[in-house]
């Protein structure tokens, strides 16, 4: 049915009258220069995001009282990490099929790198893996985010020639803007629908 | 028209609402050009610009009509049209209507001469008006062709405030449609009853006296609305608006 | 059910729907403008957005071909399908080849065309909507009114009640915190449990074969991510060409809908779970649906329709649909695009009257992101309607013609084509025209609203002789 159907499809297709094909018009993204971090922060925080600018040696305490302050202890993290005493570092090391049970109502909160930031529109950009899986950033309620500073650029454009995502995509690339949100009662803004409830950003300005 | 200047003549297409229901809105028009200082040509053989039939999807009889407009204005002078609408439908339409025909050129050659009424008052002639009228709050209703057909947004209110005495108010549904639309008004008459209700609201939310409007498919419905429910505003073509304001 | 002018009063009376709309309409439009306040930027972006979406309809059999050949090779599989029946019996037989018993679903517009949820429903499938707004008009047994907030005609004190009736232990409240939590709960076991996840698609980058899912709720990528199976649907013609194109439709798609700078999300799926991978779905397919796009794709003119990403960007500022709602379009797609789109798909002789619903206003051509030209192919489909081109493009070409209007406009062409007949009509109209009687037809329905025109006494062409204007 598939490949009579395909045949049928691309032959119509072909058979109508073809268009020219417009050139891409010049376009230039919006860049940002010194005030790239600033704007990275206001564009996060305006969809609800929260962001703490920490160091390499720091974030791990930083990570701690955030979480303490919201009364979370059990933290689904990538296989190695280590957090300081008073949480408890649930690693993600087993297939979804083992831990459907943990990742639905078992951790308070789940940490991730980023691959890098969008300035332009408080974007992090993850690449999940077999350490970091897709779900790590989006069952916990409370999602935490490591940003290296370096890794911050103005724009989408940016990050994908930079890092050459045409060359190969992942399993799974994820733009993350803000905490899981709707509006679709009424327009009001409401969060945690179905993602995580809060978002929060550690930027490491010496990284 | 290039910026090099004014021309000493330009041809006016009243348009075939305003000939048979407006006509002196058309003449206060021709009025303002000619005391400007320019000789204005009135083709006898002109009628319609073709528009409803061409959104009726009727496009052979369309393009007949606007086949004899194009033949009635022969010289290279600029085409003024008091109406956002029909100066929109000369100008981005005829092109549009006559493509892969032999015409093509002409209609092509007409379209670029066509010129809306305020913005060539105030593009073109640069116009100066001096208000002799009493005190006067009005609000403005942009059509959406000369909107979005003929990009006059801000020329018909810059006129307006070259009127000392006058007060121009926004209304808060400025850019709203009234739901004329030609033959919608009638085909679909209780959409149209909807839209045209809501902005004379929106208009008489302003106070003002009076609505300026420089298309009369609008004004048409909405001074007759306003007119069904007996609302105190009343409803003026601009060109005869700033006639009488001249004219003190 | 009849026409679409004869459903529009029941909504036009309906003052609790016409305010529900009017504030979320006003709502979406200042939003919007905000996004596109510096003009110069919209207009570079968009001619961006155009030009990737033309690109897509000028080249779409090639992009096709190399879409589902990168696909392949990623490890997802395609299928094809003619029609909402062929495209529903093959996410029927891959669910059952799974032993799929429960399906949890994104936002998608494809499968309401399909109606995939009753045709799952009749092979003992349940499908169940994660998408918030879904979910309650799911709830509610309603079709969606909007293509991107599907329960927009819903107030909070009516998506309370359906609430409290719909979920236990939950009494009336219309705190909206309270409510989406009480969806979030109710949908969490559910998406553990489901056998396969079923999605729609923004964009299919063909360079890369990568699907790309745009939504803020986290419930999409919940669906192509948790259970073991996932199936996406998509018309034939949502690709883009390259990754480089999406930057730009990114940001026109999300600044156009709902005037957010980007969705809390972008999901872009290129491949199953992977060896070594914790999670994902082990199986990814497509479907690829045609249902009437190839037909549209026939004709020079009305295949801009195909650009469409979708946005709504044209029913938010519509006049018409701000009054009438959705639901009154009766089809899957409302407003503007869907005036455009559903009697292509449908055929004139289904939705022939939709084309007309429209004062040509040209708000939705100002603010459509890909510059599809909405109010000129609204009135080809007028002119197909009445057959008037002859072209035969449309399915139903000519179904609303009438002989005798078709002679109106002859008599019409001849009165304002010929000089000398519009002299003679035209002084016959001011003289007489007032005497026309009040029960014409036209007239009535003009003047149940307004007083009735009064023609002048003299024609303007005769007030310009008088007063001495050149009259060549
Ligand atoms: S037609 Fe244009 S404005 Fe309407 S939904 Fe499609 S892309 Fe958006």
């Amino acid at each position: 049915m598939s490949e009579t159907a395909r045949a049928n499809i691309l032959a119509r297709l072909r058979a109508a009258p073809r268009q020219m094909v417009p050139d891409r018009p010049d376009w230039t993204p919006p860049t940002y220069g010194e005030g790239r971090l600033a704007r990275f922060r206001a564009m996060l925080e305006a969809v609800h995001g929260e962001i703490h600018e920490v160091t390499t040696e720091d974030w791990a305490e930083r990570i701690s009282v955030l979480l303490a302050d919201r009364g979370a202890t059990r933290v689904m993290v990538p296989p190695g990490m280590t957090l300081p005493d008073g949480l408890v570092a649930v690693p993600y090391d087993q297939p979804v099929e083992e831990l459907k049970a943990v990742l639905v109502q078992g951790v308070e909160a789940g940490i991730t790198w980023a691959k890098a930031a969008i300035a332009d529109t408080g974007t992090l950009v993850l690449w999940p893996d077999a350490d970091e899986p897709r779900l790590l950033s989006l069952l916990p309620p409370i999602h935490v985010v490591l940003l290296r500073l370096g890794s911050l650029v103005d724009n989408l454009a940016q990050v994908m020639a930079e890092q050459t995502w045409a060359a190969g995509m992942p399993t799974n690339a994820l733009l993350i803007s803000g905490p899981s949100k709707t509006a679709d009662i009424e327009q009001t803004l409401a969060y945690g629908v179905h993602g995580p409830k809060e978002l929060i950003v550690l930027v490491l300005t010496d990284a | 028209m290039p910026s090099s200047g004014r021309p000493d003549t330009v041809y006016y297409f009243g348009t075939c609402l305003v000939d048979l229901f407006y006509p002196e809105a058309g003449l206060a028009g021709m009025e303002l050009l000619k005391r400007a200082g320019i000789r204005v040509v009135f083709p006898a053989d002109q009628s319609c610009c073709g528009q409803p039939a061409r959104n009726s999807g009727y496009f052979d009889e369309a393009r007949a009509v606007a086949l004899r407009q194009i033949k009635a204005f022969p010289q290279p002078w600029p085409i003024v049209v008091p109406s956002g609408s029909c100066a929109g439908m000369m100008k981005t339409h005829y092109p549009d209507l006559f493509e892969g025909r032999p015409e093509h050129e002409e209609a092509k050659a007409f379209a670029s001469r066509v010129f809306e009424l305020t913005d060539f008052l105030v593009n073109v002639v640069n116009i100066r008006l001096t208000d002799k009228g009493q005190p006067l709050t009005v609000t403005w209703h942009g059509s959406c062709h000369s909107m979005r057909e003929m990009g006059v947004v801000d020329q018909p209110k810059a006129l307006l405030r070259q009127l000392a005495n006058v007060t121009l108010v926004e209304n808060g549904r400025e850019k709203e449609c009234c739901g004329f639309g030609g033959t919608f008004a009638v085909r679909q008459p209780e959409i149209s009853a909807a839209m045209v209700a809501d902005k004379v609201t929106a208009l008489e939310d302003t106070k003002a006296a009076r609505v300026i409007s420089g298309d009369c498919g609008c004004l048409m419905n909405i001074t007759g609305a306003m007119g069904k429910k007996g609302s105190p505003m009343g409803g003026q073509h601009i060109a005869q608006f700033l006639l009488e304001r001249v004219d003190g | 059910m009849g026409d679409f002018t004869s459903r529009a009063p029941a909504a036009l009376n309906d003052p609790t729907l016409r305010a529900n709309f009017r504030r979320a309409m006003d709502g979406l439009m200042s939003k919007r403008a905000a996004q596109f306040a510096d003009k110069d930027a919209w207009e570079s972006l968009r001619a961006q957005g155009a030009a990737a979406k033309a690109r897509v309809v000028a080249r779409l059999p090639e992009l096709l071909e190399q879409l589902e050949a990168n696909l392949t090779q990623n490890g997802i599989v395609v299928h094809w399908a003619e029609t909402t029946a062929q495209a529903n019996a093959i996410v029927l037989d891959i669910l059952q080849k799974a032993g799929a018993k429960t399906v949890i679903k994104g936002k998608s517009m494809v499968s309401e065309e399909m109606e995939l949820n009753h045709h799952l429903e009749a092979h003992g499938i349940r499908a169940v909507e994660s998408d918030l707004g879904e979910y309650i008009i799911q709830l509610a047994g309603e079709a969606p009114s909007h293509i991107v907030m599907p329960c927009i005609h819903k107030n909070k004190a009516e998506i309370a009640s359906l609430f409290e009736k719909n979920i236990a232990g939950l009494g009336y409240t219309e705190d909206v915190d309270a409510l989406t939590a009480a969806a979030r709960a109710a949908l969490r076991g559910q998406f553990a449990s489901a056998d396969a996840g079923i999605s729609g698609v923004n964009f299919a980058v063909a360079e890369t074969g990568t699907l790309v899912l745009v939504e803020n709720e986290g419930n999409g990528r919940l669906s192509t991510t948790l259970p073991p199976l996932h199936i996406a649907v998509m018309g034939i013609e949502k690709l883009a060409e390259k990754l480089d194109d999406l930057p730009a439709l990114l940001s026109l798609l999300p600044r156009s809908a709902t005037g957010q700078a980007i969705t809390t999300y972008v999901n872009m799926i290129s491949r199953p779970r992977q060896p070594g991978e914790k999670d994902g779905p082990k199986a990814v397919h497509v479907v690829l649906l045609d249902s009437g796009r190839s037909r549209v794709y026939a004709d020079a003119q009305l295949q801009d329709t195909l650009r469409c990403i979708r946005c709504g960007a044209c029913m938010n500022h519509c006049p018409v649909y701000s009054r009438v709602g959705g639901h009154t379009y009766k089809f899957v797609y409302p407003g503007p695009i869907g005036k455009i789109l559903t009697p292509q798909l449908e055929g004139l002789d289904c939705a022939g009257d939709q084309p007309h619903a429209s004062t040509l206003c040209n708000a939705c051509v100002e603010v459509c992101p890909v510059k599809i030209p909405i109010a000129d192919i609204l009135v080809r489909l007028r002119a197909e309607s009445v057959n008037s081109t002859g072209s035969g493009a449309v399915k139903g070409a000519g179904s609303m013609r009438k002989r005798l209007e078709s002679l109106v406009w002859k008599g019409w062409a001849a009165m304002y084509g010929v000089p000398m007949l519009y002299r003679l009509g035209s002084w016959g109209l001011t003289r007489l025209g007032n005497w026309l009687p009040d029960s014409l037809p036209m007239l009535k329905r003009w003047t149940s609203v307004r007083t009735r025109p009064r023609f002048a006494a003299k024609t303007l062409h005769e007030l310009a002789r008088d007063k001495g204007y050149d009259h060549e």
